[in-house]
């Protein structure tokens, strides 16, 4: 028997191999450095390098890619300019999310609990916390899930697809049990997640099978060559594509897949949350349309009974479930699920211009999302006797919050308004070409039903706003309150902020970049 | 070309952001600031208004187009025709009044520097409205308005405020997410490219009447909530009772304008055949504003409320006009959106000026003043009259041309409407009986102050306005009635084809 190396060409790879040689050093780096600020120090510095580096990489790739992209390993990768721009959105993400991660609040705390292995409330844990131990593993971890998200974006094969999105989320399944504080939520929504996830990756995993099983190639070329030649509906094709799908729908938080988001937003430190939540949906997002418009474009038809029913049901209960929350994460959690519908409108009818058009409502509501967490990483409750606490998430809490702090407040209405659709932030621009997208496909009921819903839900964004701007701090709880400040998570705030309101007033340079991606190398679409 | 019109949206945006980077200090002089750039805006509307050729006013004149972003086919293109030239008139004037109505409204230096950059910000978007030539334009603007328009009702005002802060936004962004909807739907029928969203490029479609109609109705309820035509008017109210008496004179006389502008320069100029396929129940819904809003401005204690409805009245008359498609209706009711401005603008701030001697809008607190402020007292009743309609003020004028345009196409509306008329001066005289006359004052109310020169400076210049249009009509009439010409040349072209 013999054995032929297979051909690769490495070089359309190197941002993907950036990240995760980073994270392979960033592991070497967590067992030989001894103290926990040198370590801290160092893989800070390293996954920035890694991130912004390949960062660069995939924008040079961009301009100097011949024609339209490159297969890469049999089929298994494509790097085209569509997966170049989740590629880059995904890697600006990780900065944004490692900035956060690295964020202290005055008193020097971290968002991440000492030492992840030991018990919450036991001595182990008051040890840990007294010897100062940290635990810097989260920013391998997240190097890790940059990477497998990144590989994501660009899969075109099933085996692979499932490769990549277990490299994504067991990162993330860990990073979200790792709260300093209300360390059983963070469990819980943990372990839900992990259920879940593990769940969704086995109905993924058997829908490939299946797609093997009646059409003989597990590459999305080779199902979609299938689909074609198949006469009549084929049930076992129809059912594996459809478990693909609801697989790739439970990443993106789609109801009725929905059910971990809430708790592994709230239980997640909240850097985490804020990764997760827009760097999560970015990349399930790519997947899913890479797979519908590569592999399973022939099946568009059959198929969008799913998206309209899923996009109704998401956008209908989290916007109805988000206005009874009074816990701040949870109603972003809900917002989120809304916002997965939003977004499978666009996938109605899947219309050529959904591929241009999604990358950049993933911008938008990633970007506001990370901003957004930023904030409320700098809202802390303090004690009776003056400690600094938790994150004040209650939503009670914020009243008043604009007096106490005017641009903190100014900036999570900025994001809120975003995620409310008003013009002149980005959030409009993306609904705006999501929207017409799926119009443009027929599908204006399922619009109109979007629109209805971003009215409702415009109530809850502005309720915050109005306890911010426009109510006075209750009696007797003025010092409940401590606006923290952490250079870093500033930074987050501030960059989100302007890249919120220039992609609300001049989207024309970014929209143009996400026009010349929306052409896929391989699939009917495009 | 001086690109006056840009100028005249920045100026203010700007001055809005000056007043914010006020350091604490600067701020005492907050008023004389945000009166100083509202004055260059009234200097800058005159101007506009003289170099307005009015033989060509059915044509957009002082044009821009930049390209903003191609991508989606808009284009940052204002212009005026002699319509959208009326309206910025009123808003350049009545924006520097309203902030000196409320000259001594707030106490705390920083509060009121906050109140005058939103008003600021408020009048760069309503004149940026009326000149946009770019569907998406108008569209972003239109949306965008409502944000500095909550903050100003839900920080300053009564107590009920933040309710009714909620309510204004919700109602305004339902209409206008329905807006969007049709928007989007519109791009896909009109040409596409770069200026895909110019007027010019998405009148005279050719599109299928099931697209039109939809689309027609998506654009007209979001100026029906507007404009508030009943049932979708009762934001108005609360809002007119919690907001400030200035705040709310802008909004009725000047913003909500948008409403019915919205109707005669894109509902019926873009979709004229759907218009007059929707015209008999538009015309239906608007009799009833017409007279419900009567009926329930007589039965109110609280002036402010009073006011509102008869807005809603008011505004029902409009929409008839609009929708009656005679030359002399429309031509009435483009007159009346610039007249019910004046007279409603001048009713708000009297009431507020009342409002701030009694510390109450409840009618029932006044009596007999007419005894101790004889000028405040004839101030009032002059400008309660306009609102009646009384011939010699300008709002007569544009009334009587709207019932009269409308008799020919809709009989039995304008004989409903004119029961509205008469109810009118029902309201008005009603009011001014129960504040003014009876048994002087006594006690501590009785030391009223006078209508003050601040106050007379605000008033009086919109009542020699109101006479001089009501004598002279022709200086604004001449404004509208190529556009209205037009406008019934596009609707009466459909009745022929059909």
């Amino acid at each position: 028997m013999s054995f032929t190396t297979p051909e690769i060409a490495w070089a359309p790879l190197t941002p993907l191999l950036i990240v995760l040689g980073a994270s392979a050093v960033a592991i070497l780096v967590e067992s030989f450095v001894r103290s926990p600020e040198t370590r801290r120090r160092t893989q800070l510095v390293l996954s920035l390098v890694a991130l912004v580096g390949a960062a660069g990489a995939a924008v040079v790739q961009w301009a100097t890619l011949d024609g339209a992209g490159t297969v890469v390993l049999d089929g298994m990768l494509t790097v085209d300019r569509q997966s170049l721009a989740w590629q880059v959105l995904i890697l600006v993400f990780g900065t944004l999310g490692t900035l956060l991660f690295a964020s202290r609040t005055r008193a020097g705390e971290e968002a991440f609990t000492p030492l992840g292995a030991s018990a919450p409330g036991s001595s182990d844990e008051t040890l840990a916390r007294r010897k100062g131990l940290q635990v810097t593993e989260v920013f391998p971890l997240a190097l890790v899930a940059v990477g497998g998200m990144m590989l994501f974006t660009s899969v075109t094969d099933l085996i692979f697809l499932f490769v990549a999105l277990e490299v994504f989320s067991l990162p993330l399944y860990v990073l979200v049990a790792l709260a300093r504080r209300r360390r059983f939520l963070s469990h819980e929504g943990a372990l839900k997640y992990f259920l879940l996830g593990a769940f969704s990756s086995a109905i993924l995993l058997f829908g490939a099978a299946f797609l093997y099983g009646a059409t003989g190639s597990t590459s999305y070329a080779g199902v979609a060559a299938g689909i074609s030649s198949s006469t009549g509906t084929d049930a076992l094709i129809l059912a594996g594509a459809v478990m693909v799908v609801v697989g790739l729908l439970f990443k993106i938080g789609a109801v009725p897949f929905h059910s971990w988001t809430p708790d592994a937003y709230q239980g997640a430190p909240t850097p985490v949350t804020a990764f997760m939540g827009a760097a999560t949906k970015a990349a399930a997002t790519a997947a899913l349309l890479r797979v519908m418009y590569a592999a399973l474009y022939g099946l568009n038809w059959e198929l969008s009974w799913l998206f309209w029913v899923v996009a109704i049901a998401s956008m209908l209960l989290g916007t109805v479930v988000a206005l009874v929350q009074t816990e701040l994460k949870r109603m972003l959690a809900y917002s989120s699920i809304a916002h997965a519908g939003f977004i499978l409108v666009a996938f109605a009818g899947l219309p050529d211009t959904a591929l241009s058009a999604l990358p950049f409502y993933l911008a938008s509501y990633g970007l506001a999302t990370m901003g957004a967490f930023a904030v409320i990483t700098q809202v802390r409750e303090r004690s009776d006797e003056g400690t600094v606490l938790g994150e004040a998430t209650r939503l009670g809490q914020w009243a008043g919050l604009g007096k106490r702090s005017p641009w903190l407040a100014g900036a999570m209405a900025l994001f809120l308004l975003s995620f409310a659709g008003i013009p002149l932030t980005a959030g409009f621009v993306g609904k705006f070409v999501a929207f017409s997208a799926a119009i443009s496909s027929g599908a204006w009921p399922l619009v109109l039903v979007a629109v209805i819903a971003s009215a409702a839900a415009a109530f809850f964004y502005v309720r915050l706003i109005v306890l911010m701007f426009l109510t006075d701090v209750p009696e007797g709880q003025e010092d409940a309150i401590e606006i923290d400040y952490s250079p870093l998570a500033r930074t987050v705030v501030a960059v989100t902020a302007v890249l919120v309101l220039l992609l609300g007033i001049v989207p024309g340079p970014v929209l143009s970049a996400f026009e010349n991606a929306g052409v896929l190398l391989l699939g009917a679409g495009g | 070309m001086f690109p006056i019109l840009t100028v005249m949206v920045a100026l203010p945006a700007l001055g809005a952001v000056l007043l914010w980077a006020l350091p604490g200090g600067a701020r005492a002089r907050a008023r004389e600031v945000a009166l100083a750039v509202t004055a260059i805006e009234l200097v800058l509307a005159v101007v506009l208004f003289a170099q307005f050729d009015m033989s060509a006013a059915g044509s957009f004149q002082f044009s821009e187009t930049y390209a903003w972003i191609p991508q989606i086919g808009t284009s940052w293109a204002l212009g005026v025709n002699g319509i959208g030239l009326l309206m910025i008139v009123l808003s350049a004037l009545l924006t520097p009044l309203a902030i000196l109505a409320g000259w001594w409204e707030d106490k705390d230096d920083s509060r009121r520097t906050h109140y005058l950059a939103l008003i600021l910000l408020s009048e760069a978007f309503m004149i940026g409205i009326f000149a946009a030539r770019d569907v998406f334009l108008f569209y972003v603007l239109f949306e965008a308005m409502l944000i500095p328009l909550y903050f100003l009702i839900g920080s300053f005002g009564g107590a009920q405020r933040r309710y009714a802060a909620v309510k204004f936004l919700l109602y305004s962004l339902a209409g206008g997410l329905i807006m969007l909807v049709g928007v989007v739907a519109l791009y896909f029928q009109g040409p596409g490219g770069d200026q895909a969203f110019l007027t010019d490029n998405l009148t005279g479609l050719d599109m299928s009447t099931t697209a039109e109609r939809l689309i027609f109705l998506a654009f007209f309820l979001a100026f029906a909530i507007k404009a508030p035509m009943v049932p979708v008017h009762t934001w108005l109210p609360t809002v007119a009772e919690n907001a400030r008496p200035g705040t709310t004179a802008l909004l009725v006389a000047v913003l909500d304008k948008i409403g019915t502008f919205g109707m005669l320069t894109l509902c019926v100029a873009l979709f004229p055949e759907a218009a007059h396929w929707a015209a008999p129940v538009i015309i239906l819904f608007a009799v009833i504003s017409v007279i419900y809003g009567a009926l329930l401005a007589i039965g109110q204690k609280d002036m402010l409320r009073l006011v509102a409805f008869t807005s809603v009245s008011h505004f029902g008359i409009m929409v008839l006009g609009i929708f009656a498609f005679t030359q002399t209706s429309v031509e009435g009711a483009a007159f009346y959106m610039f007249n019910h401005g004046l007279s409603t603008g001048a009713l708000f701030f009297v009431v507020g000026f009342l409002i701030h001697r009694y510390g109450t809008a409840d009618v029932t607190q006044y009596g007999g003043l007419q005894r101790v402020v004889p000028v405040l007292a004839g101030t009032f009743l002059v400008i309660g009259l306009s609102a009646l309609a009384l011939p010699g003020l300008s709002p007569f004028v544009s009334e009587i041309m709207v019932l009269v345009g409308a008799f020919s196409a809709a009989k039995v509306a304008v004989i409903v409407s004119a029961v509205g008329v008469v109810l009118a001066a029902l309201y008005v005289l009603l009011t001014y009986q129960k504040v003014f006359t009876g048994p002087a004052p006594t006690g501590k109310r009785a030391k009223v102050r006078e209508l003050t020169r601040r106050e007379r400076i605000v008033l009086w210049p919109l009542i020699a306005l109101m006479l001089l249009l009501g004598f002279l009509p022709g200086i604004a009439i001449d404004a509208v009635r190529e556009p209205a010409h037009d406008i019934v040349a596009t609707v009466s072209s459909q009745e022929a084809g059909a």
